[in-house]
Formats: structure tokens, sequence, C-alpha cells
């Protein structure tokens, strides 16, 4: 079907889960009112990123009240947003959820956890153990959070699990200034939503958020790629915005009878080689 | 080389951003900085007017006696261009007082405690006003260690910390920084004729190159060697760079509890902002 999608590139304030909550609550209104039927928040949006030591202090179990109004208004309006969850036996994850007609439809743990550079999650967090597409009612979706899509075997996964819609929830912060005329970060990432669109005849819905963290920060950048790899629209850099896309049905259909490299990949000896690269690596 | 070139369109956006975030985030909507008549001051007041407005950027120039006078009168350029808060506290008074019990201190004590002495007018009149210190020192100097801890390096939030000398030269001009400010021999001013570069014993360029290499391409000796640079100045850089490692961390703390601050205790600053 054609729907209209909102790219919330919002600026979260750090361990503080309730006026975060209020500021997803006023985009998602901001959405409906403007006709949007899924609306997409960054990473971490209900808790900011640099959270160290307050991962514990900010994470909800998925039955928390805090997350009602949410389920409500997803009666609206589908959302994906990102949350530090705990669960029963008290592991942290970097989370996303994805909210439609009422409930949690589904969810993504973070399974590529960065540890380098001016990255410590998995210091921190538990690491997510599955990449699995769902239904919604736009069709097939895959749910990443950030360095999982620089994993090819991540985004190639949900397309072999059917998934036509990639959701890309990103705190991604900018760095490697130089002569060109965009960040290092930003350049790096643009080639990296637009080829996953391509090599996988899939839509990419990413959204980065913006603000600073101790110094750091986030450059936005958020955008819809259509399925043949181009940018359908992409939101302001380094400062706020609700980006609004049409997403065209069509404009799937007519790139899967173009290039229909995902009608021809061959699960079973992909599948085969892995078998055989395990077995020899012992 | 010219791998420092910088579109400073771009930087811009983001060190007017970081100022204007990071200074609003904690409540206050003012700025504080000293004002030497240097470049380095002077593109921070650029950066601050820009992000804060004129009006709630307060500089301030603390000569001494052996100040060159031309310091003082590029400083009230820079202020006069950006039309910010501005003011002349002369140090003399305090820094001879002390000098008094201590006659035979040198140069370096001299010039340390001058730093230190205006440190505190600065962080006085971020009480004063409800500001916070916009620290000034550039990523050379950081890196090389060339400037006085608790001193110059002293500030709440530095937007010019991760640019290098030659950046901030390229950034200076994009913004408008007076020319006069520009093209003059970097100094510290802290004795009659004193000049940064012929302390070190090298050009911020050539430094600049090598430090890019050495920290931020993460390069070896023999690819620096290979690349032109002699053996002894990336080892004389790589010394100051190592031995003024204390003076870019907070001081050391003795472990004895499960959670140390810092150590096993560990929050952002932006904490709950």
């Amino acid at each position: 079907m054609d729907f209209t999608v909102a790219l919330a590139q919002i600026k979260p304030k750090l361990g503080c889960l309730a006026d975060n909550l209020a500021i997803a609550e006023a985009a998602i209104e901001k959405g409906i009112a403007e006709g949007a039927e899924l609306i997409v928040f960054p990473e971490l949006a209900l808790t900011g990123y640099f959270l160290k030591d307050l991962v514990p202090d900010v994470a909800l179990r998925l039955d928390a009240p805090e997350l009602q109004k949410l389920k409500d208004l997803s009666r609206h309006i589908s959302i994906a947003i990102g949350l530090v969850e705990v669960t029963s036996d008290y592991r942290f994850f970097n989370t996303a959820l994805y909210l439609e007609e009422g409930e949690i439809r589904h969810v993504h743990r973070k399974v590529y956890l960065p540890t380098y550079g001016l990255f410590d999650e998995q210091r921190y967090l538990a690491r997510g153990e599955h990449f699995r597409a769902f239904d919604s009612r736009f069709g097939r979706i895959g749910i990443l959070i950030c360095e999982d899509m620089w994993h090819l075997s991540a985004p190639y996964i949900l397309a072999m699990d059917g998934a036509t819609s990639i959701i890309c929830l990103s705190s991604s912060p900018g760095r490697g200034i130089s002569d060109a005329e965009g960040l290092g970060s930003a350049g790096a990432w643009q080639r990296l939503t637009s080829t996953t669109a391509m090599f996988l005849n899939c839509r990419v819905f990413y959204c980065n958020r913006v603000g600073y963290e101790d110094g750091i920060n986030f450059w936005g950048g958020s955008e819809v790629i259509t399925p043949s790899g181009d940018v359908a629209v992409r939101g302001a850099i380094l400062d706020e915005d609700f980006v609004l896309a049409k997403v065209d049905e069509g404009a799937l259909r007519r790139e899967r009878i173009f290039s229909p490299m995902m009608r021809d990949e061959n699960m079973m000896l992909t599948v085969k080689e892995l078998r055989r690269i395990e077995r020899e690596r012992g | 080389m010219g791998a420092l070139s910088v579109n400073t369109t771009l930087l811009r956006k983001m060190l007017v951003g970081f100022v204007r975030d990071e200074v609003y985030k904690v409540g206050v909507k003012k700025g504080v900085l000293g004002l030497s008549g240097g470049i380095d001051s002077a593109l921070v007041a650029f950066i601050a007017a820009e992000a804060l407005g004129p009006e709630n950027v307060y500089a301030y120039t603390m000569p001494y006696k052996t100040s060159n006078p031309e310091s003082e009168a590029h400083a009230k350029l820079v202020a006069d261009a950006l039309g910010i808060n501005y003011k002349v506290i002369e140090i003399t008074p305090m820094v001879d007082a002390y000098f008094g019990l201590v006659p035979d201190a040198d140069n370096m004590r001299r010039g340390n405690k001058m730093a230190r002495e205006r440190m505190t007018i600065l962080y006085d009149h971020s009480a004063a006003v409800g500001g916070l210190v916009l620290g000034t020192s550039n990523k050379t100097e950081l890196l090389l260690g060339y400037g006085t801890l608790h001193g110059d390096m002293a500030s709440a939030l530095n937007p010019i910390g991760d640019i290098y000398k030659s950046q901030v030269w390229a950034l200076s001009e994009a913004m408008g920084v007076p020319h006069e400010v520009i093209e003059k021999k970097p100094s510290a001013d802290l004795w009659a004729g004193q000049t940064d570069e012929q302390e070190l014993g090298f050009s911020y360029r050539d430094a600049d190159e090598l430090l890019y290499r050495m920290v931020d391409q993460r390069m070896t000796r023999e690819e620096l060697i290979e690349a032109g640079f002699a053996a002894d100045f990336i080892d004389n850089v790589q010394r100051k760079v190592q031995g003024s490692h204390f003076k870019r961390r907070l001081p050391v703390i003795a472990k004895v509890s499960n959670r140390t601050i810092d150590r096993d205790f560990r929050y952002a600053r932006d904490w709950g902002k």
C-alpha cells in the first residue's frame, strides 16, 4: 500500500525519560496531524545515547506503564522507537519497539554493540540474538539499530526473511571533518543506506538524532531511500527536523521487476557455503 | 600535505551549535572568556557571539605590565568588531604582590602564575554574570602541552580543542576575524618578544601536519619518516605529547572502594541535560 512515513529527527535529553516521552508524544501527535501512518524515531530516543552507568536507571520493562501512552497512540499511527529495555533476568538491551494497533508488534534488540573508538556499548548492554522480519500493515518490515546496519549479514537476513522495508534507528555521532562537503561519518552512512537499498531492492527508513552530549554531536540527516537506492528525502544536517515522505508501493513493485536480485538470490548456496566455512574454521 | 584543510561552513555550524547547546542545557545563556589579542580567543569570541548573541558574551583582557600593548589593542579590535561586552582588568597588582614574596621566581613560574591569575578572574566573572567559561586552547597546544594546567587550559567548554592551529587560521578567515589578529605571530605574551614557534622550536604548520598523521591517522614512526618527517622532529613531538598527558587528565584518584569516580562511577557530564 502507499503510505506516509515521518522521521522524527529529535534531540533527546540524556537520561530524562519523562522529558523524552513528552518529546516523542508531541512528535507522534504532529505525525498524526500531518497524515503520517508510520513514524520512526532514533536509537535510544527515550533515553539519550551516552548513558554509561545510567543504563539501569532509565531501563523499562516492556509492560512498563510509561509505554502505555505510546501503545495507545499506535492505534492511530505505527511507531518505531528506541529505548533501554530491562528483562526479568536483569539484562539491559538497546531495543527498538515497533508498535501498531495498540500493541508491541515487534521487539528488536541491537545485536552489534560497538565497543571501539568513542563507543562503549558492550560494557553496559547485553547483546541481542536475532534478526527477524515481521508483518505490519505496510508489508513485511525488518528493524536494525545503528551499528547493526554496518554488518552486511544483518539487512541480508532481514531481506531473505521477506522484509521489503528496512527501518534503521540511529544515534550516529558526527565526526571526520575535512574539506569535503559533509562529515566523514555522514558520507559513509549515506553510501551505506543507498547501497543496502540497492542490494536488497528494499526501502530504507533511516532516522538519526541531533543534539550534543558532552561535546559529541549527532548529525541528523535522516532519510527515506527508495528501493532503487535513491534519496527520496533527507532531513537537515545537525538541526532538529521532521521529515515526511510519501512511500509509493508501485516503486517497490517496479524495482523488483527491473532488478530481481532478491528473487534470484540463492539462499541455499549461501547457507551451504557458510556451513562449509563454519566446518573448516572448526 | 594539506590534509588539514577543512570545510569551514560545516565546522562553523558544528562549533556554534556546540556552544549554544552546551551552554543552554546548563540553564544559562552567557559565555565568559579571556580575550588575549591572539587568534584562538578571537575565534572563540566569534563563535560565542554567533551562538549566544554578542550581548551574552563577556570578554576580558587581563594584561600584566610586561604584556605587549599591541595585544590589548587587538583584543579591543575583536570586541568592537563583535559588539560583545568587554573589560580590561590589570593583573599586575595581584601578580606583583605574590612575587614580592618570591622574588627569585623564573619566567616559567611567573608565566604560570599569570595564567592562573587570569583563570581565577574568569571564574569569578563567570559567577558574577552567570555564564560559562569558554576555553580557548586549540588541539595543537593541548597535544603539545603548551599551556598552563588550571590556567589557560581551564574552562567549562572548549569549542576549539579538537581543531589544529592550521584549522583555527582557516576558520578565523572564514568567520571574519580581523586580519591583524590572524596574521601576527602567535605568542603567549608572557614576556617581551616571546613567540610560540620560537619557544617550541618548530612551526605550527609543521607540527599540525605531523600531529594529524600521528594522532588522527595513527601512522607509525616508520610511516611518518617515509612521509618525509625528520626522525628527531617526530621524537621531539612524541615526547611532548606523552610528557604532557597529565595535563589532559583529571587528577589521579587512589582507588579503595568498589565505585571510584571516573573509574567505575561513570556518567556523562551532560547527565540529565
